[in-house]
């Protein structure tokens, strides 16, 4: 590489004084003059979000959804667990938009009060995994050996697993009688957690695989850094940024699974308000009422696309290759 | 002559080549073989040869950021190779390095003033809490950078100036020794000279002793007061850097000087050059007795079983250290100084 780079400055001796002269003034000025404020890199994705319609769309639909989890009262004041027999079914209308279910339940009420399992879940799930997955990985990538081969071996073991066969034999075997609501919730959490962060440990090994070898690891080694030291403040923030965004992605996805869970009649159960309770509830009505799967759906859809688009921003704004 | 700091005995570097699935040893690349040498207080040692030789693994197996295979290290007195990680940790106050790439020898998440800084975090008696900030800051000026840019990112400077944020680094600790990784190889040639020249500066204000690694001869020359030249992971020729220039005992030392371009293009092409046979052996496998017998012109069949040591030899008027079994001085390159660059 240095012979390349010796050949090129070779070149421009040959035609010297001015180039070179030039470039010293420039460098001079670069120095000397003003070159705008002080930026770093996660300022410079700040800015590169800043411009993207997509960020913008997807972050005004994630605080929508936030804000119903947080305050649904603020979008209804209907009482979603208030349940009308003799109006089962009804098509949307003024006083029901969304309509109403078989028990006769307020559509749109319940779709509201639904955000709050989905982000719950969806914010944990992904807080565990990165969690988990960036430790674990980090250990993994900066020590090599034996914790390297112990750390993904296990990570491989429940790689292995089908999340969703996984989940189904976890939620079965550890399910109490009666669960409360926040119980259920961290065990789904968990659930994900636990067959999720293999992913996030392999994207952060092998991140941290690539920042290692840099000469300012070494620097930090050379002036006798601990390794905790050079893990937190050189290795971790150098290597973090494609966790950031496959863990804004899998927010989505997190969110779609435990939908299907509660699909499934292993995640959340009623009368916990969940759009997977809700999507699987209608199922049975398709034909003569799709207005009871249809509008869940959409909220889930929605959700699901506002968290990957989300993501998917980020992910822009991360790579200097998009730029 | 000044007192030693640096005691280089026999220090060894191999790495375990491992095949098959289930990773066995099947031989060693012998990276750094037995390499000795002493470092005075305040002198500059330069290290040159070409690419793979070994400079840069000895580079970092000085500042012990590479364990060797044997070998000891005597810093003051002190065996590197002997002291606990916390004891290591002090000793590392007086030993620093400045690497070749100033583009990944910089963290672009931490601002200079950050990166300057480092030192007096990890060793927090150095300088008081309060004083950090104004301490980086002079030393910013003493590399030649403006103060005023503590607070900009690596990516806002040119490689230049990343180098002398790194030899800011370098230097923060006061360090009796400063090892220098091929510094300025990666710069062009005019911000080259202006490091170089800063190095020397600081060498004369803050009595450093450099150990000054390059494969660019006139650089070494114009720096250094004793070169030592590598081959294959062994130190072929080793002495003032007037006699290794200008009366070099090892054929491997004037052949590599014999390829030093002609600044003047009238003389150009008029000196014998001597081009060499063949390759690079490789590391993995060198060849027996003197490492160098495969390519030289006096090979002899005692070079090929006997290893000449790296001992005084010369015409009997000025004698430097030379591993050649008929080690005779031959001058091969005008007496210039820094006349061109080339490797």
């Amino acid at each position: 590489m240095t012979e390349t780079s010796r050949h090129v400055t070779d070149g421009e001796d040959v035609a010297p004084t001015d180039d070179s002269q030039r470039a010293m003034v420039d460098e001079t000025l670069r120095a000397e003059g003003d070159i705008g404020e002080a930026r770093s890199l996660t300022q410079d994705a700040w800015r590169q979000l800043r411009r993207s319609p997509l960020f913008w769309v997807s972050a005004a639909m994630i605080t929508v959804f936030v804000l119903m989890a947080v305050a649904p009262s603020l979008f209804t004041s209907l009482d979603p667990a208030k349940g009308d027999l003799s109006r089962s079914r009804e098509t949307p209308n003024a006083a029901a938009w969304f309509g109403r279910d078989l028990q006769g339940y307020d559509i749109f009420a319940r779709c509201i009060y639904g955000a709050r399992a989905s982000i719950l879940v969806g914010v944990f799930a992904t807080l565990g995994t990165s969690v988990v997955g960036s430790v674990t990985g980090m250990l993994a990538g900066y020590f090599g050996g034996l914790a390297d081969t112990l750390i993904s071996r296990i990570g491989d073991i429940f790689f292995a697993i089908p999340l969703l066969l996984g989940a189904i034999v976890f939620l079965s075997s550890f399910r109490g009688d009666d669960p409360g609501y926040f119980q259920v919730v961290f065990q789904v959490v968990l659930v994900l957690v636990v067959f999720g962060w293999p992913s996030i440990m392999r994207l952060m090994r092998s991140s941290v695989l690539q920042i290692k070898p840099n000469d300012y690891v070494s620097a930090a080694r050379a002036l006798g850094a601990s390794p905790v030291r050079i893990l937190r403040s050189h290795v971790f923030p150098n290597a973090v940024a494609p966790v950031i965004v496959v863990s804004t992605i899998n927010l989505g996805v997190y969110i779609a699974v435990e939908a299907t869970l509660s699909f499934l009649g292993i995640g959340l159960i009623p009368p916990t308000i969940s759009w997977g309770v809700m999507v699987s509830d209608g199922l049975p009505l398709l034909r003569a009422s799709p207005h009871v799967l249809l509008f869940p759906a959409v909220f889930l859809s929605l959700a699901v696309l506002a968290f990957i688009m989300f993501g998917d921003a980020v992910r822009d704004a991360f790579d200097p290759k998009s730029r | 002559m000044a007192e030693v700091v640096l005691e280089a005995r026999d220090i060894v570097k191999h790495y375990p080549i491992k095949t098959g699935v289930l990773r066995r040893t099947t031989g060693w690349v012998k990276a750094v073989d037995g390499v000795s040498f002493d470092l005075h207080k305040g002198e500059t040692l330069g290290i040159v040869g070409e690419s793979g030789c070994g400079k840069s693994t000895l580079g970092r197996m000085l500042m012990r950021l590479e364990e060797p295979t044997s070998g000891s290290l005597q810093f003051d007195g002190v065996d590197m190779y002997a002291q606990s990680t916390s004891d290591m940790r002090r000793l590392r106050r007086d030993i620093q390095i400045v690497f070749q790439d100033p583009y990944t020898s910089l963290n672009p998440r931490k601002t200079v003033g950050d990166i300057v800084g480092e030192p007096f975090d990890i060793h927090p008696d150095v300088v008081p809490k309060q004083g950090r900030r104004q301490r980086v800051q002079e030393l910013l000026d003493l590399v030649g950078l403006n103060p005023e840019h503590i607070n900009r990112y690596p990516h806002q400077f040119s490689g230049g100036q990343r180098q002398r944020i790194g030899i800011a680094r370098g230097i923060a600790l006061n360090p009796k020794v400063l090892i220098c990784d091929e510094p300025v190889s990666a710069l062009d040639v005019s911000v080259q000279a202006q490091v170089v020249n800063l190095m020397e500066k600081l060498q004369d204000e803050l009595g450093l002793a450099y150990v000054f690694i390059a494969h660019d001869l006139s650089v070494v020359r114009h720096i250094s007061d004793r070169v030592g030249v590598m081959y294959l992971g062994k130190l072929a020729e080793l002495g003032e850097e007037d006699e290794v220039y200008t009366r070099p005992t090892h054929p491997y030392t004037q052949a590599l000087l014999s390829a030093v371009p002609v600044p003047d293009p009238v003389l150009r092409g008029k000196r014998e050059q001597i081009v060499l046979e063949g390759d690079v052996p490789s590391p993995a496998n060198p060849p027996t007795g003197c490492r160098f017998h495969t390519r030289c012109w006096k090979a002899q069949d005692r070079c090929t079983t006997e290893e000449p040591g790296l001992t005084m030899r010369g015409d009997g008027v000025a004698e430097h250290l030379s591993a050649c079994h008929f080690a005779e001085a031959r001058a091969v390159v005008e007496t210039t100084d820094m006349s061109d660059h080339s490797g």
